[in-house]
């Protein structure tokens, strides 16, 4: 994979950090500079919290170059607090069952690697909340 | 001038001619074997009719084969040197949309006649790279980094469909049963074999909930239309004439995530909806649908986007009986995706091409009686592109 594609990305993927549009405020991830709802230019950035729940999730046993190592894996649609959806893997799932609904926060992994020459690609994964103390 | 011209020229244009190629692992044929191969035969039941222009359906050549020019690559080894050809690229949306750019082309009056070949070669790659390749259609800065693949996109739909209307867990089983039923007497269909609701049941897990039954073989195939003003169709046709009556395409956000209503397929909604509005028809004058099911909630939810069924009911269709080839609404004719394969970027073109065998009475123990009018509609990806084509038999 080509490393300044990867760098254009790096405040988004280890960061979380979106934009808000100053015109309708709705919370924006990943960037694109143009509201989806209103359509107006929306370059604001904002840090989401990292913290959400899963919207759908599957395990994927078959996988694509640079992901063989992985599987089988869980992959998730997250729908952010602050409003959006975003895929991403699940990780330090231990023993837990997932189901729609399961509050979970946003943690830094490894994405994915490309062979003993290749480079590894950092971002954000989600993992279950883990729950204060009753 | 032929009987019956309309005068609108965007409603004269036809189908003069189609072939298909069987579905299947072409290991010994190269991709411009495939594709010289359904125009080879294309052009011979167009009988001497000859192409203005040439548009290559195609997703993968580039990534599965380091081939890009498929235009003139093809043209050239068809016997076609020197015609104005080029590809049409939309991801599994590629076939409809080249069939779209061709009846643009016939319809502005720029050309009498259009030829349309679509032709993926797919199975020259196995496992991980070929996987990545498919996996190009979705986002390739914000799904693929997470190790998206095509059926985990459709499995993510799936469960939340599952989940929002509380359908069974075998409620999308209709959809491929009835799809290998229909391949069981297609020649050109790489499944020729029943699928009972046991061995359904019993399928091997993909990506949860979604099983093995649940996906569509990507392989190899081509397939050709040609298409073609009416006053350059011979006057005393062997055949009934099919025209196209609507011809629509929409897109939506390549991303799951950034979808405004994940269980809506929009750019499948506003297509079909651009396409009825075209001809003043609406779903119950269509008499068969030839939709996109590389995976079985794409059925359910094509059916629902085109207003077969109102959201959270398009699975009872299968459940009811109303899909197989003498019921209310008719689907995937010749197997769909599902069992008649899915080649890529062809796709479209082989809906097409089997949509017109059903209006002309050409189905054989295929056939949908007294098909009037049918519908054919590809997607890309989860639906990023959709095209919609309305056929009609005159
Ligand atoms: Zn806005």
């Amino acid at each position: 994979m080509e490393v300044s594609r990867h760098w254009r990305l790096k405040k988004q993927r280890y960061a979380l950090q979106g934009e808000v549009c100053p015109h309708c405020s709705v919370k924006i991830f990943p960037p694109r500079d143009i509201c989806p709802d209103c359509g107006l230019d929306a370059r604001t950035p904002f840090q989401f919290s990292g913290r959400g729940e899963v919207y759908s999730f599957t395990t994927v046993r078959d996988a694509p170059e640079g992901h063989s190592e992985q599987v089988p894996y869980t992959v998730a649609l997250v729908r952010l607090e602050e409003g959006p959806l975003v895929t991403a893997q699940l990780t330090d799932l231990d023993q837990q069952d997932v189901e729609i609904g399961l509050p979970v926060e946003m943690v830094t992994r490894k994405l994915r690697s490309d062979g003993e020459r290749g480079m590894l690609v950092y971002g954000y994964k989600f993992r279950p909340l883990l729950r204060p103390a009753a | 001038m032929s009987n019956n011209t309309p005068t609108d020229p965007t409603q004269d244009v036809f189908i003069a001619a189609v072939s298909l190629v069987k579905v299947g692992e072409h290991w010994d044929t190269s991709l411009r074997e495939l594709a010289n191969h359904a125009i080879h035969h294309v052009l011979i039941e167009a009988n001497g009719l000859r192409p203005q222009a040439l548009y290559i359906a195609n997703a993968f050549a580039p990534i599965l084969s380091r081939q890009t020019q498929l235009g003139a690559l093809v043209a050239d080894f068809s016997g076609l040197r020197g015609i104005e050809a080029s590809t049409v690229e939309a991801a599994g949306a590629s076939g409809g949309m080249a069939v779209r750019q061709a009846y643009l082309a016939v319809a502005s009056g720029t050309c009498d006649t259009a030829l349309v070949v679509g032709v993926e070669k797919i199975t020259d790659k196995i496992g991980p790279s070929m996987l990545a390749a498919l996996s190009s259609a979705a986002d390739s800065d914000h799904e693929a980094p997470h190790g998206i693949t095509p059926a985990a996109q459709a499995a993510l739909l799936m469960r939340r469909y599952l989940h929002e209307h509380e359908a069974p867990a075998d409620a999308l089983a209709g959809f491929s049963i009835t799809a290998h039923a229909n391949a069981v007497s297609n020649p050109n269909a790489i499944f020729r074999r029943a699928l009972s609701a046991k061995a359904y049941s019993k399928a091997a897990m993909v990506c949860d909930p979604l099983t093995i039954m649940d996906a569509a073989p990507s392989v190899d195939g081509a397939a050709a239309v040609l298409l073609a003003r009416g006053h350059v169709l011979p006057t005393a046709p062997d055949l009934p004439r099919v025209r196209i009556v609507g011809s629509a395409a929409s897109t939506t956000a390549l991303a799951l995530h950034d979808q405004p209503d994940l269980l809506t397929l929009t750019a499948a909604k506003q297509s079909a909806d651009l396409a009825y509005a075209q001809c003043g028809l609406s779903a119950k004058d269509i008499d068969l649908f030839e939709l996109h099911d590389q995976f079985s909630i794409y059925s359910v939810l094509e059916l629902e986007a085109a207003g077969f069924a109102e959201a959270g009911h398009g699975w009872e269709l299968a459940r009811d009986g109303e899909i197989g080839l003498e019921d209310r609404i008719p689907i995937t004719t010749f197997g769909g995706s599902k069992a008649r394969g899915d080649p890529g970027g062809a796709t479209g073109v082989y809906q097409v091409a089997e949509v017109t065998l059903q209006l002309q009475g050409r189905a054989g123990d295929n056939q949908v009686p007294d098909a009037k009018i049918g519908m054919a509609q590809c997607l890309a990806s989860a639906g990023a592109t959709a095209c919609t084509h309305i056929l009609q038999r005159t």
